[in-house]
């Protein structure tokens, strides 16, 4: 779609575009040029120079057992996480739209969550959990469960999976209600009238009418815990017990940072660019189909 | 409406008190915080804490705001706002800026700018964390509000909002203001700024958020303790050895911290909602 009515001149909109494309081009195109090509050398011990290896860095983080690893846990984690916060945020909307009246005030009660930052959120966790003084992890010790997420690796991938689950539940809530919403309700009242009870009716009508929201919510969670939970697992774990919640952002930073593995580090961006890239292509396919309906 | 389904019955009772539960479990955590940022550092380290707030909300929220652990928390929140602000305005300025340009004007290489901005929806910072450091480090942004700012105010969403709603704008609107006589820059500031209000202030609010909750680049980017951002500040508060951490301070710190953007969402909500899912088309 074009305007038909367009101004003349061209100094103007290039002066226009300048900032954004300035601004673009320092801090996106040319730190993921140098990421690309970073990715192709090894700086020596002395971090004087580097020299070409080729392919040589991506060869190394693929034969690696803990990069290997790495992406293992992000493939769980990830998962987990979509999981936890789109089930719980559609039994949450389900129930809420069954209301007449009130649903506005659960839904003011259920979304601010979402403005609570993932490091943040990550430290009340931390805090519930804590081995010394949390009250989760006393009550459950008076119960005869010994939480330690510190040492036991399952116990901290459910920790960070919890606190980076939480805040999303309000956003997938807020996006569950609104397709619930939209749903005609003579569809709704013409089933109950034919006799099928509430939970019939929803995996027989309304699910199915949900699905384009579903699908959406799927992508950009899975989008969110790959890049977005660096912070819960910085506050919670850094990455441990033996690595066992580093998922693939928090490793380009640990190795980038803390190891000073630069050229490591390097082509760990660029498969995540890959990575990025396939995850922004599916959900803009999924947008197309979306204006087709 | 009282048709068949919403009939109030059982089904209606335990629809509340689902619902009820799940705002519990929401809340817990934040409640839990509150608490410990009003009792005493003895009742917390010897568990079971307390589980209703006690009387040292002003002590602990002095103590933190005034001194802090590393620096005043006063001084992470002013950061903080100059942060978000910046991020949301800056954000907002440029797109609104580059979205009029695409949308009124045919120059050469619109369309490679078009797509240079696009792309830029596939790098979020921490895919390109090392290099984007060494470009800001470079420039000599580090410690800096700039440093803070300006790596994460381009934004692909911002522009394509403002795009998608230029297209919306009547042709007859562009036509009436050439055949006065107006310029360019004068049809934006009288007729397409004014339009675009709600927008604004819908970006406004998400951007905000974005802003202030960011994490891991204030955490590279300051390494001066003044300059640090309240998020990224309460993690630092943490003694790095086997000391016990002083959990009144930091859990009225983590208050404070989730105070400006909950505020935002609680009484801005139809913008909020707006933006949210207008970014996310």
């Amino acid at each position: 779609m074009e305007k038909l009515v367009t101004f003349k001149g061209w100094k103007l909109p290039l002066l226009l575009l300048a900032p954004q494309v300035l601004v673009t081009a320092c801090f996106f195109f040319w730190p993921a040029w140098q990421a690309v090509y970073q990715s192709l050398f090894i700086p020596d011990p002395f971090g004087l120079r580097s020299h070409f290896v080729g392919l040589g860095n991506f060869e190394f983080l693929l034969g690696d057992p803990f990069y290997r690893a790495s992406f293992w846990t992000t493939a769980v984690f990830s998962s987990l996480v979509t999981l936890v916060s789109v089930g719980l945020a559609l039994w949450l909307a389900v129930m809420a739209d069954r209301l007449i009246k009130g649903s506005a005030t659960y839904r003011t009660l259920l979304i601010w969550p979402y403005a609570v930052a993932p490091a943040v959120a990550g430290v009340l966790w931390l805090f519930m959990f804590n081995t010394r003084v949390g009250v989760i992890s006393w009550y459950l010790g008076q119960a005869g469960y010994d939480w330690n997420h510190v040492l036991n690796s399952n116990e901290a991938m459910g920790l960070v999976v919890i606190a980076s689950s939480w805040g999303r539940i309000s956003y997938n809530f807020l996006f569950f209600l609104a397709g619930l919403q939209a749903i005609p309700k003579s569809v709704i009242e013409a089933a109950a009238i034919d006799g099928a009870h509430f939970w019939k009716r929803f995996w027989t009508i309304v699910f199915p009418l949900l699905s384009p929201t579903t699908f959406f919510l799927l992508v950009v969670n899975i989008v969110y815990a790959f890049f977005e939970t660096f912070g819960v697992i910085h506050t919670i774990t850094t990455g441990g017990p033996q690595q066992a919640t580093t998922i693939l952002v928090y490793k380009v930073y640990s190795d980038g940072f803390v190891g000073q593995d630069l050229g490591s580090s390097a082509a760990q961006s660029v498969i995540l660019l890959v990575v990025v890239g396939i995850l922004t292509i599916i959900q803009f396919r999924y947008i197309e189909r979306r204006v087709h309906y | 409406m009282s048709g068949m389904v919403e009939k109030r019955g059982r089904g209606y009772w335990f629809t509340h008190a689902g619902l009820i539960l799940g705002v519990l479990v929401i809340f817990f955590p934040i409640y839990l915080a509150f608490v410990a940022s009003t009792v005493t550092q003895p009742e917390i380290v010897r568990p079971p804490m307390p589980l209703i707030p006690g009387g040292h909300f002003y002590e602990n929220y002095r103590e933190a705001l005034v001194s802090g652990i590393n620096a005043p928390v006063a001084r992470m929140l002013f950061n903080s706002s100059i942060m978000a602000l910046g991020i949301a305005l800056g954000k907002i300025v440029i797109s609104i800026l580059s979205a009029f340009a695409i949308v009124y004007f045919r120059f050469p290489l619109r369309k490679t700018f078009f797509w240079m901005i696009f792309l830029t929806l596939m790098l979020p910072v921490e895919v390109r964390i090392v290099p984007t450091y060494e470009v800001a480090a470079n420039f000599g942004l580090l410690n800096s509000y700039p440093g803070l700012i300006l790596p994460l105010i381009a934004s692909a969403t911002a522009t394509f909002l403002f795009r998608q709603f230029f297209l919306t704008v009547p042709d007859e609107l562009a036509e009436a203001a050439r055949v006065d006589g107006a310029g360019p820059m004068r049809f934006f500031a009288d007729i397409l700024l004014p339009m675009s209000r709600t927008n604004i202030a819908a970006l406004f609010v998400i951007l905000f958020i974005y802003g202030w909750n960011q994490y891991l680049w204030p955490l590279l980017i300051t390494t001066d303790p003044q300059m640090n951002t309240i998020v990224m500040g309460i993690k630092q508060m943490f003694p790095s050895g086997d000391d016990i951490a002083n959990w009144p301070v930091i859990m009225a710190t983590a208050i404070l911290a989730m105070l400006p953007p909950v505020a935002v969402v609680i009484f801005m909500q139809k913008l909020f909602i707006k933006g949210l899912i207008e970014t996310e088309k």
